[in-house]
């Protein structure tokens, strides 16, 4: 047990420093000078206040040491919470600037995720019951897996809020409003979360449903599925068992598939202009504000490998195969 | 009279046509009789074993019939033989070792196939107990996962749980291949066992191990491509068979718990033919060293002597 | 993409051919709907992206016709709110489209098999090293890291993207390839070239590979559709080819001058629905290559 999961955790540890190094490489290896071109885009008016930032980036940068000291100093500044001062939104730190982004992008992320992964196992579940079901859910799967998440929100926002105007198209909230919690406020934003999170919803069921119809099949056609007809048990309960074992091999698919949703997720957001990271990306590319955008990178990273974490001790405890073997069942 | 096939044909289809793997089977098995169901790989006797308990998806019901106990078996239509199965027919499968459900406690498993088949779990509780500690078992694997068992405690779990409603037919599929020799050995005197307290009222133990078959078994009867070439109380076989095919089989065993696969490599030269466009005839013809002009004709089964069989013109 | 056609756990190893295999195979290839449509209408967009812009007499960005007009017989896409022809920048587009597939999957496929062969077939350290750096690839974020790594890049074209694409995305290949490889490593007749001391990437491109090549085609198909997708997301963010002309692109153009607001469905639709049909029909194809390979498959 323990040994599995420190395996796991090396890895993501690993997958951890790559990224920072990843991180610390990128700016300092392409052409060009980053500081430079960063603040030539910023358009900062004040000559004085420009000033002040390349001194305070060249000093970030530290681009006169040696490349070993400024390594170390990155990882430093790092470990301190530091990821440096946002150009697009001088002086605010960059990691304030995230924080204020995360819980958009969570808010629509995690019901998406987790309600597509229940929708799309029943689904894919049901088409494996026959053949006019398999061929009418496995296509309509396909196709949604194929579709861009952006265009899929385009054609939500454009056939529900342009056409219909049922729904808000863009932003968080409603400017007239300030953030508070009243009931006026909440619905409001229910109604501006609502279609980014239906898009990304409907994109990953798809892949969620073809996944399990390729499971269920398998397992339907496994020795124990066959042992439990032969001795007439219904199919009701074959199926019951042939689905929850093909349920265990979709939490790790959860894992494969979150880099994906979460691309997704970021698409998705810069369509509604929703105030998450995805739109935070673009604001940060316009603007060459790279610091900004290398701080979502690590969010996003450091999210990912925890998130893959967590699905990993839930497969370990789901699982009564992988359970028993680690903690040694007796035999 | 307990089992009665008659002229049974069941045949795979593929791509290329039917392949005739069944082509008209016919024998009785008598009330508290083990028969071994012997011969080469491909000669249709794990054919017969599925087909008398569920046909999967590929194999169809040609002809003959199959009664159990007075009662039509019918076979081709899957819904009417949900009732017969586990309740009268039983089967201990080939894959026994996976027959389990790996992510459900064993316990749970049986309670839930129990209760999906009309019987109450309470009710047949004790006589599960019972059962597993016969076969050597003790209660505690039922609050287990299949995975923390070894290869012969799950071959037992799965031999109690096929014969726990008292079936009136058993098929045993190749139940012991996949076990050592000492776990052969107790496997196939459990089953010996559970005939005798009567948990089952007869059996079909489909094996290739002619060997061990004859320990056990009070008839055998040999298959090849798709026929039945010979059926005889167990000593019969072994020391006076008739049939050339089983003559030559038998003196192809080398010695005790030899298989019939290497018999056929060492033994009897030839293949056995193709069953997707079978010859006329008798079957054996082409590698029988005793063939003649009559042997164009299909050979009837005939009753040469009281229980036993044969198919073949010489005997006849 | 993983989760797509040939998922993991629905084919067993690959078989040696049987003589038969081959019209076996070809009389099933003719009677799979899936695969049938599939293919026919991948190979109709590859038309459209080779001869389409043949046909086109002025460049896709060129400011041609009128403002925003929807499509008509003139113009049958419509116009953008500046001008352009949007039947132009689709069939262009769609060229695109099938170079980037063609280049960002086929790098991560060669990455991905080359690692997944080395791996299945090397066992031991080489294995441990590969299967820890296909893993810490898996799970970095592909999209992510490639918008940190185009974002400091100031020319782009279509290749660096392809090529940035495939350095991130040829993990699950490696690792599918590595499990089959692993399976048929162990088969007699690869024991057998091995013990006649043929090298290592001899007895690859000749034993094994072969024996698992519908498995190949099938990864390669879906690396295939995972680049379109991921480049249509570079594009649309606004890391696409500069100057150039994709479907990605016209869908960020669209958003980009508020072809939503003011209801030019026939900017943003043409795009979208190019890619999603030609994605879904590299799919669909594949599943039914997966049914013909796969005789598991071939009944429910």
């Amino acid at each position: 047990m323990w040994r599995y999961i420190g395996r796991k955790l090396f890895v993501y540890l690993l997958t951890f420093v790559i990224a920072v190094t990843i991180n610390w490489m990128i700016p300092r290896f392409m052409p060009g000078d980053p500081v430079r071109s960063m603040l030539a885009r910023a358009s900062v008016g004040n000559p004085e206040a420009l000033e002040r930032m390349t001194t305070y980036y060249n000093e970030v940068f530290g681009l006169d040491t040696p490349l070993y000291q400024q390594y170390f100093s990155f990882w430093g500044g790092l470990l301190r919470g530091d990821l440096g001062v946002s150009v697009m939104l001088y002086p605010e730190p960059v990691t304030d600037v995230i924080l204020r982004a995360v819980p958009f992008t969570l808010a629509v992320l995690l019901p998406a995720i987790l309600l597509s992964w229940v929708v799309g196992n029943h689904f894919g579940a049901f088409a494996a019951r026959s053949k006019i079901l398999d061929n009418t859910i496995l296509p309509l799967g396909y196709v949604l897996t194929a579709t861009p998440y952006m265009w899929l929100a385009l054609l939500l926002a454009w056939s529900l809020g342009v056409v219909a105007g049922v729904f808000p198209v863009a932003n968080g909230y409603s400017f007239s409003l300030r953030p508070e919690f009243t009931w006026l406020f909440i619905s409001d934003l229910i109604s501006h979360w609502f279609l980014p999170f239906l898009s990304m919803f409907v994109v990953a069921l798809g892949g969620w449903a073809i996944g399990m119809r390729n499971m269920i099949i398998y397992e339907l056609e496994a020795d124990y599925s066959n042992y439990l007809q032969a001795l007439g048990a219904p199919r009701r309960l074959v199926r019951k068992y042939a689905f929850r074992n093909a349920m265990l091999p979709q939490i790790t698919g959860l894992a494969v598939q979150l880099g994906t949703i979460i691309a997704g997720s970021l698409l998705t957001e810069i369509v509604f202009n929703y105030p998450g990271l995805g739109t935070l990306i673009i604001q940060s590319l316009n603007s060459r504000d790279f610091f900004l955008l290398q701080g979502i990178f690590l969010f996003v990273v450091v999210g990912v490998l925890i998130a893959n974490f967590i699905i990993d001790i839930v497969y370990v405890l789901v699982d009564p195969r992988t359970r028993v073997q680690m903690t040694g069942g007796s035999s | 009279m307990t089992l009665r096939v008659n002229d049974l044909k069941v045949y795979y289809q593929t791509l290329r046509g039917d392949v005739h793997a069944l082509d008209g089977v016919t024998f009785d098995l008598a009330d508290g009789e083990i028969m071994g169901l012997a011969g080469e790989s491909g000669c249709g006797k794990t054919t017969l074993g599925k087909s008398l308990i569920r046909l999967d998806s590929r194999m169809r019901h040609v002809g003959g019939t199959i009664d159990l106990d007075g009662k039509d078996v019918p076979i081709a239509d899957d819904d009417a033989m949900v009732p017969l199965r586990y309740h009268e027919i039983s089967l201990i499968p080939q894959y026994a070792m996976s027959a389990l459900n790996p992510t459900r406690k064993i316990g749970r498993m049986i309670n839930e196939l129990l209760r999906s088949r009309g019987v109450r779990p309470a009710d047949i509780s004790q006589e599960l107990t019972r059962r597993l500690e016969l076969v050597g078992l003790d209660a505690d694997v039922l609050n287990r996962f299949p995975i923390e068992l070894s290869g012969g405690m799950k071959q037992r779990v799965v031999m109690v749980m096929a014969t726990l409603l008292n079936p009136s037919l058993l098929i045993a599929d190749e139940v012991t291949s996949a076990l050592d020799v000492s776990t052969q050995r107790s496997v196939a005197e459990s089953l010996v066992e559970f005939r005798d307290r009567e948990y089952v009222k007869s059996m079909v133990f489909v094996t290739h191990d002619i060997s061990l078959v004859y320990q056990m078994a009070d008839t055998i009867m040999v298959m090849y491509a798709g026929r039945i070439a010979e059926k005889a109380p167990a000593k019969t076989i072994i020391n006076a068979p008739r049939h050339p095919y089983t003559q030559m089989l038998i003196s192809a065993l080398p010695e005790v718990g030899s298989t019939m696969e290497q018999g056929r490599l060492e033994g009897i030269p030839g293949t056995p033919p193709g069953l997707l466009n079978p010859p006329t005839g008798c079957r054996f013809k082409d590698r029988c060293p005793m063939a003649f002009s009559k042997c164009s004709e299909q050979p009837p089964l005939l009753e040469i002597e009281p229980g036993h069989w044969a198919a073949c013109w010489k005997t006849g | 993409m993983t989760n797509v056609a040939g998922a993991p756990g629905a084919q067993p190893a690959a078989e040696p051919a049987a003589p038969r295999k081959g019209s076996e195979t070809l009389h099933y290839a003719r009677r799979n709907p899936k695969l049938l449509i599939g293919l026919g209408i991948v190979l109709a967009f590859l038309l459209l992206g080779l001869i389409g812009p043949l046909f086109v007499d002025h460049g896709p960005n060129e400011y041609v016709g009128p403002q925003s007009q929807p499509p008509s017989g003139e113009f049958w896409l419509g116009t953008t709110s500046f001008g352009q022809d949007i039947w132009a920048q689709f069939v262009f587009g769609v060229r695109t489209t099938f170079l980037i597939g063609v280049f960002g999957g086929g790098v991560a496929f060669v990455i991905g098999t080359a690692v997944g062969f080395i791996a299945g077939y090397k066992g031991g350290i080489v294995d441990e090293i590969l299967n820890m750096l296909t893993n810490v690839v898996l799970v970095l974020p592909a999209m992510v890291v490639l918008i940190v790594a185009i974002a400091y890049l100031d020319a782009r074209g279509v290749f660096v993207q392809g090529l940035f694409i495939g350095l991130t995305s040829w993990p699950w290949a490696a690792r599918a390839v590595r499990s089959q490889a692993l399976s048929l490593a162990t088969r007699d007749y690869v024991d057998l070239a091995r013990l006649s001391g043929r090298r290592t990437g001899k007895i690859i491109t000749t034993e094994i590979a072969p024996n698992m090549s519908s498995y190949l085609v099938m990864s390669f198909i879906l690396l295939f559709g995972g680049a379109i997708l991921i480049a249509a997301g570079l594009d649309f963010i606004g890391l696409g080819p500069s100057d150039g002309v994709s479907l990605g692109l016209m869908l960020e153009s669209a958003v980009a001058w508020s072809a939503l607001q003011f209801g030019m469905w026939w900017w943003f639709v043409p795009p979208g629905l190019g890619i999603t049909v030609i994605v879904s029909s590299l799919y669909i194809l594949n599943v039914g290559l997966d049914e013909i390979f796969n005789p598991k498959l071939r009944e429910l």
